[in-house]
């Protein structure tokens, strides 16, 4: 029987993906955001498991402004991704030390 | 094995193994399309959940739009694939690997330890609409948290213009402050003279 902690494990399992895609993507900005979609999604997958096994439905409201942020923060991400191309020419995240972090 | 069993470790299994796919392809475009297969399989699995409206939202608006931004943005971007192949070793992988790994052992390990009380789920009855009963709650208990969802939105699209927006030299454009500022006596000039006879 399907149960909470499956789909609790799933999340876990996407959640630890995301991360390791951070961590291996360091050439390339827009894989980084696309794990960082794919973390908000994994935390999703656990909002909508409470919601339904709990039986409230605050969770999937949650998860509606999860997915509002979640756009909004991609398109920003994205229009820095095009300006920062424009300006340096390249998305390597190692060569993107104007600030000198 | 139940039916949705089956289908329940169908979808993961294709979640994870795209996710995988989309974190070690090396060509973004192919990552991209990977995601769009994540996001598709856990619709799925949402729906598995009864959450209809966000398993619909989610194929929507994620694959129907901001995926879609994300291939064009790949596409519009000169990317040079070579120097992408190039990476991927090093400390970082093995350090990006050992956190994943630990973290996914130390997640697994607190939920299956039975910490969560398995509680038999809830069946709706005949003619439930999840889209309703959402629909009810957000217009009434969360309204104004739906407002500032609006609001975030609106912010998103003035950032991503402002950002992005550049005015290009060299083309023709009007300038409208000047066309309303303008007074009759800039355009005509009346001038004293004496009138002439015909010849």
């Amino acid at each position: 029987m399907i149960g909470l902690t499956h789909f609790l494990v799933l999340g876990a399992i996407l959640f630890s993906l995301s991360i390791a895609g951070i961590f291996l993507n360091r050439k390339n900005v827009i894989v980084v955001l696309m794990s960082i979609e794919l973390m908000l999604l994994a935390v999703n997958m656990n909002f909508i498991a409470f919601s339904h096994f709990g039986g409230d439905l605050d969770g999937q409201v949650f998860v509606f402004f999860i997915l509002t942020v979640a756009a909004a923060e991609a398109a920003i991400g994205l229009a820095i991704l095009v300006t920062l191309f424009r300006n340096r020419g390249t998305i390597n995240v190692e060569d993107l030390d104007q600030l000198k972090g | 094995m139940t039916f949705t069993a089956f289908l329940f470790y169908s979808f993961a299994a294709v979640t994870v193994a795209a996710a995988v796919n989309m974190i070690t392809i090396r060509n973004p475009i192919f990552a991209a399309l990977s995601l769009v297969l994540v996001f598709v399989s856990s619709a799925g699995l949402w729906l598995l959940m009864q959450a209809e409206f966000l398993g619909i939202v989610l194929v929507l608006v994620y694959v129907g739009a901001v995926m879609v931004m994300f291939l064009f943005v790949v596409m519009m971007l000169d990317i040079n694939l070579e120097e992408m192949r190039a990476g991927f070793t090093g400390p970082y992988l093995w350090a990006g690997l050992l956190v994943a790994v630990i973290m996914a052992a130390e997640l697994i390990f607190v939920l299956k330890g039975g910490n969560f009380i398995e509680v038999p789920t809830v069946l709706h009855p005949e003619g439930y609409s999840n889209t309703k009963e959402l629909g009810s709650v957000l217009y009434t208990e969360h309204v104004y948290s739906f407002e500032i969802a609006a609001v975030i939105l609106l912010v998103a699209i003035i950032a991503a213009i402002a950002l992005t927006f550049r005015r290009r030299t060299g083309t023709k454009h009007q300038n409208i402050s000047d066309q309303v500022k303008v007074q009759a006596k800039d355009r005509l000039k009346v001038i004293d003279m004496k009138s002439e006879r015909k010849s």
